[in-house]
């Protein structure tokens, strides 16, 4: 039993009540952004609303990432995942990272992952795909 | 100060590819525009303007070459545009000579990146015992890149690759493998590559794995080099003498774009639209289609890369790149060549002179220069360079009537 207390990675990531993304949704357009934005890059609005994203998704693209940058596990998996009609970034996880496991088109959904804690005790939860 | 729409390429260089321990950025950056001056025919006196770039440097690159080939006191322009930084040196003196402030300007493009590691992955870990604190615009307790997918280029760019695939089917390993393997091939014949060995498929697909389906050789290499350009206007060409009228080379399309908002464009930077984009208005701007090129030079950052910008420069129908590739089209006796440089992954790709040294390929063929590699009675030819985040530049350059 745990009693960590926990945090996401990134602010857009949702614990409650379970694991989601959240993207800021443009009021006039529609355009899903994960990141703080001034304006909307595709109509200049500056008006945003908080929408959850569908925790399935079909895997639209990736790579197995061989040479990374200090501190990530390597070999990953890293992919584009479609989540009715959201393009999501996100490691592909709780899989073997080669081709015979990962394939174009197979449908995965939404995990989390802790990855680390900090002097607090706090553990910070990140997201990842997982096949479905 | 005469003024004309025609643009022209009169003189143009570029140096060895590879490793240069000796040379410094200044040294490669003069060696590359005393090539181009003496090709032109003219001197530092001559020119109006330069734009220079070199992505990787201290800055003020323009300057810090004036001061070995001639500070003469006119405008210098450092650019920086990711690798289409030497592209956009070109389009930035193309643009001061066609609005008809100079006659004839001067664009450069240098980098030293031999042994440089793998470009684009970054970011701190935390340190041990710190609090989680959130940064930047995701508001990441930690770095996300390996994270949260990647941000390396050679993981990118197999994406790209590989969506291409599951829209359209076909692009696996082994044809991905293939397509580095005919660039690999190409660059037997091209002296200043800064590799020219062929490599069999079964080597590259045997080498070390960088970033599926990317292996090493299918990775652009890091070499140093530099290249450089003169460009004049119609009215000021007709003043020199007829040898300089004949070889100088006819641009016929300078384009540039950026990559306009797409859905997906956040999570994987979209390098379609904007070549797309730069296709058409190309195309368009030098009234000639892609039937009628002789060659192209695509920027072939990586296997993957190549074969979508088969579609987006329109060599070949929608979703028809694998089909195209198959069909031989693209080999330098196919009826589209494409890279006979030896591309990015063989030729090398030193940032800031890649937007150029494609250029400088063209023009040896059109002119008739290209040596054993010529592209028998090649008359235009296409150039295309990406830089992530975005930028697209595309020229179309055609031989001389004179
Ligand atoms: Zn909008």
């Amino acid at each position: 039993m745990s009693t960590a207390t926990q945090i996401p990675f990134v602010e857009y990531l949702n614990l409650e009540p379970t694991p989601h993304l959240v993207a800021n949704e443009c009021t006039s357009c529609g355009a899903r952004y994960f990141d703080r934005r001034n304006a909307c890059a595709g109509c200049f609005n500056t008006e945003f609303t908080s929408v959850d994203i569908p925790t399935e998704g079909v895997l639209r693209s990736f790579s197995i990432i061989t040479f990374a940058a200090p501190g990530v596990e390597v070999p990953f998996v890293a992919a584009v995942i479609d989540c009715g009609g959201t393009s999501v970034r996100a490691n592909i996880i709780n899989c073997p990272p080669d081709p015979e496991h990962v394939s174009l088109g197979m449908k995965v959904r939404l995990a989390t992952t802790v990855v680390g804690t900090d002097s607090a005790g706090v553990e910070a939860v990140n997201y990842g795909f997982e096949p479905a | 100060m005469s003024r004309s729409d025609d643009i022209w390429i009169l003189g143009i260089h570029m140096t060895k590819f590879g490793k240069h321990p000796n040379l410094d950025v200044v040294d490669l950056g003069a060696e590359a525009i005393h090539g181009a001056l003496a090709d032109a025919g003219v001197t530092m006196a001559d020119i109006g303007i330069i734009a220079a770039g070199n992505l990787l440097g201290s800055g003020s690159i323009a300057q810090q070459l004036q001061k070995q080939v001639g500070q003469t006191g006119i405008p210098a322009y450092n650019v920086s545009n990711a690798c289409a930084t030497g592209a956009t040196a070109l389009r930035t003196v193309i643009m001061a000579v066609k609005a008809g402030e100079v006659d004839m300007g001067l664009a450069v493009g240098v980098e030293k990146l031999a042994g440089a590691g793998l470009l684009g992955a970054g970011g701190k870990p935390k340190a041990d015992n710190d609090e989680w604190a959130r940064n930047g615009r995701f508001g990441a307790v930690g770095p996300v890149d390996g994270r949260i997918g990647t941000e390396s280029m050679p993981g990118v760019f197999a994406q790209i690759g590989m969506e291409y695939g599951h829209k359209y089917g076909g692009a696996d390993f082994e044809l991905f493998a293939k397509i580095s393997e005919k660039n690999h091939s190409h660059s037997t014949l091209n002296p200043l590559a800064a590799y020219n060995k062929a490599m069999s498929l079964e080597q590259i697909m045997n080498d070390v794995m960088i970033a599926y389906p990317n292996t090493r050789p299918m990775c652009s290499a890091n070499c140093d080099g530099a290249a450089a350009a003169v460009v004049i206007n119609g009215e000021k060409l007709k003043t020199l003498s007829l040898e300089q009228q004949r070889r100088a080379v006819k641009v016929s399309a300078s384009i540039l774009t950026s990559d306009p908002w797409q859905e997906a464009c956040q999570v994987l930077p979209d390098v379609n639209t904007l070549t797309r984009n730069a296709a058409h208005q190309a195309y368009e701007q030098a009234g000639v289609g892609p039937q009628d090129l002789n060659l192209v030079e695509l920027h072939d950052c990586f296997a993957t890369a190549e074969l979508v910008h088969y579609d987006n420069l329109m060599l070949c129908d929608e979703g028809g790149a694998v089909d195209f590739f198959e069909s031989g089209a693209p080999y330098r006796d196919g009826r589209m060549p494409v890279n006979v440089s030896g591309g990015l992954q063989s030729k090398g790709h030193p940032i800031s002179a890649t937007g150029i040294a494609n250029i400088w390929e063209v023009c040896q063929h059109v002119r008739g220069e290209a040596g054993d590699r010529q592209i028998e009675g090649a008359k235009v030819g296409l150039a295309h360079v990406i830089g992530l985040a975005s930028a697209c530049g595309i020229h179309i350059l055609e031989r001389s009537a004179a």
